[in-house]
């Protein structure tokens, strides 16, 4: 009997296909929304201490392969967040709480304070490529401001942390073994890349109204399986692969590169709310032709091969 | 693949329709629109927003705003010949009309009406307004009903009254459509169900993608700008949040009387 259900961080998972923060993310609704069209696990949009307004529109568009967005981590703060992930159990799959901040006191007060909700994980994005005061701009993806926040973090909650670092950095391997040693239970490979900008040439402006923005879409793929594929080796612990999954080949090659499990986000864009539903079936069919029975068999075998 | 960036275009026209209400006119770039879908236009380095389509014309289409906030006033005041984008056409438009189908539009809400107003009997519209100066389409439409709060203009009163006249007299009516702020379409809907007319309403919510990514949009279980902006009404009916909550631009929800206080502003 094929089965693509995965056990990853404690979480039953039906199937390895967790939706990415920022997409879909903002309430139950929503998330309920995903969880029926066949995600193993959902993730919420990011929440910091304060409410943000995020960016101007333009946020986000589409040239072919490649989609761009700058939407600046708006959110509504964590204390609106309490009320809205208040009844996150009625989704019928695990959650995973992304939590932002500028400084490390900034992700504790923001788990803490969201303590009472019912979270399977907690992910601390490092990585976001386009707003200030936050990851990549704001230097948090260096191995020691991630292994600082890493640190700070695991003291403030006994969930299992996702780290989700950022391709763009020269030293992968040693930003993903900080985070390791300092306490984390997983890594997300991959946020948006980047960032990238486009012009409108009629009128001579940036399309984004920051002007610049993550690029993220099947073009992105490549460069997720290679940051997977580098830090399978070097850490122990278990790796979710983000940035481009559209189809079920993409997912069965990201687990050949080394992930467990498979973030899919702007999928949705390209395939519909139902991404998740035929990812999963097209991962099925490719392992009953070849004759794979579990995921096990499939993961990190780039390596071994 | 999809390309879904805005597409520059010069403005053909700008045209005032009534007090602060005021129509511009671009190249009808859209393919297959349906009356009842939604574009998103944007100002360079200003901002970009949803809006209805009012004029739907082979070489041109026209989109009807009120100026309120910041963007509208940025709109009303760019000049012919100037620069905005274009995205879409998004969402879900209404069905097609047959000839006993009540149209009925509050407020700005008939701008996205208009282009159905045109296939059907004039006499099966109802437009309404606050006061006669911020009434539109009442020389486009000359037969359609039109009702003002103040009466300075057609019946004085509510939308509402007429669409209870209607569904009363012994004329055929197969369904209503109906866009115009949530609390008329609420009454609507509840008139509608009480005649047992099948209604459509259309929703407006603050939108960043539109085309259902973003989950901002979210109103209860419904992704308003991929599975509306058009609902069947019995796909609203017990939306815990449909006149009553609205998200601003942080994902905030709040009740929808701030939001639209918020929305005047922005």
């Amino acid at each position: 009997m094929i089965t693509i259900k995965s056990d990853f961080l404690g979480m039953k998972l039906s199937n390895p296909l967790i939706l990415a923060s920022g997409i879909m993310g903002t309430s139950v609704g929503s998330m309920n929304k995903i969880a029926d069209n066949g995600a193993g696990a959902v993730t919420i949009k990011s929440i910091s201490k304060e409410e943000r307004l995020g960016h101007n529109n333009p946020t986000m568009f589409s040239f072919g392969d490649v989609f761009m967005n700058a939407v600046g981590y708006s959110n509504p703060g964590m204390i609106e967040a309490k009320k809205e992930f208040s009844d996150i159990d009625k989704i019928g799959v695990p959650v995973i709480g992304s939590v932002i901040g500028t400084k490390a006191e900034d992700f504790v007060a923001v788990i803490e304070e969201l303590k009472d909700i019912k979270f399977d994980a907690i992910e601390i994005p490092l990585s976001c490529p386009h707003t200030p005061g936050f990851g990549v701009l704001a230097g948090q993806g260096t191995p020691e401001a991630t292994y600082r926040i890493t640190k700070a973090v695991r003291k403030a909650t006994r969930l299992p942390i996702i780290i989700k670092l950022s391709a763009n950095v020269p030293d992968l391997t040693i930003v993903a073994k900080a985070a390791e040693k300092a306490g984390a239970d997983a890594i997300n490979m991959g946020n948006t890349h980047g960032p990238g900008m486009r012009i409108d040439i009629d009128s001579g402006k940036p399309i984004l109204d920051f002007k610049v923005g993550g690029i993220s879409g099947p073009a992105i793929t490549p460069v997720t399986v290679r940051c997977v594929y580098d830090i399978y080796q070097s850490i122990k612990i278990p790796i979710i692969g983000t940035g481009g999954i559209t189809t079920g080949r993409d997912a069965i090659e990201m687990m050949m590169a080394g992930a467990s499990a498979l973030g899919v986000g702007t999928g949705i864009y390209y395939r519909g709310f139902d991404v998740f539903k035929k990812i999963a079936n097209e991962m099925e069919d490719w392992m009953k032709k070849k004759g794979h029975l579990s995921l096990k068999e499939i993961i990190g075998v780039t390596y071994e091969g | 693949m999809r390309d879904d960036y805005p597409m520059s275009l010069e403005i053909l026209e700008i045209e005032k329709e009534a007090k602060d209400l005021f129509t511009i006119f671009v190249k009808n770039t859209l393919d297959g629109f349906v009356p009842g879908q939604f574009v998103m236009v944007w100002i360079p380095s200003v901002d970009e927003k949803p809006f209805g389509v009012s004029y739907l014309e082979k070489d041109r289409i026209g989109i009807t705003f009120e100026v309120k906030g910041k963007f509208t006033k940025k709109l009303a005041g760019t000049k012919k010949a100037g620069i905005i984008g274009i995205r879409g056409p998004y969402g879900i438009g209404f069905p097609d009309p047959d000839s006993s189908t009540i149209v009925i539009g509050g407020g700005c809400g008939v701008s996205s009406l208009a282009p159905l107003i045109e296939k059907i009997k004039k006499s099966n519209s109802i437009i309404g307004a606050r006061s006669k100066d911020m009434l539109l389409f009442r020389n486009r439409f000359k037969d359609a009903h039109f009702t003002t709060d103040d009466g300075t203009f057609g019946k004085k009163g509510f939308v509402t009254e007429i669409l209870e006249g209607k569904l009363s007299a012994p004329d055929k009516v197969s369904q209503v459509f109906c866009c115009g702020p949530e609390i008329m379409m609420s009454r609507v809907i509840e008139i509608c169900k009480k005649h047992r007319k099948k209604c459509f309403i259309s929703m407006e919510r603050y939108m960043k993608c539109g085309f259902g990514v973003c989950g901002q949009c979210m109103c209860g279980d419904k992704v308003v700008c991929k599975e509306g902006p058009v609902f069947e009404s019995k796909d609203v009916e017990g939306n815990p949040e449909f006149n009553h909550f609205a998200r601003i631009k942080s994902g905030k929800k709040v009740p929808v009387s701030d939001y639209v206080r918020w929305r005047g502003c922005e």
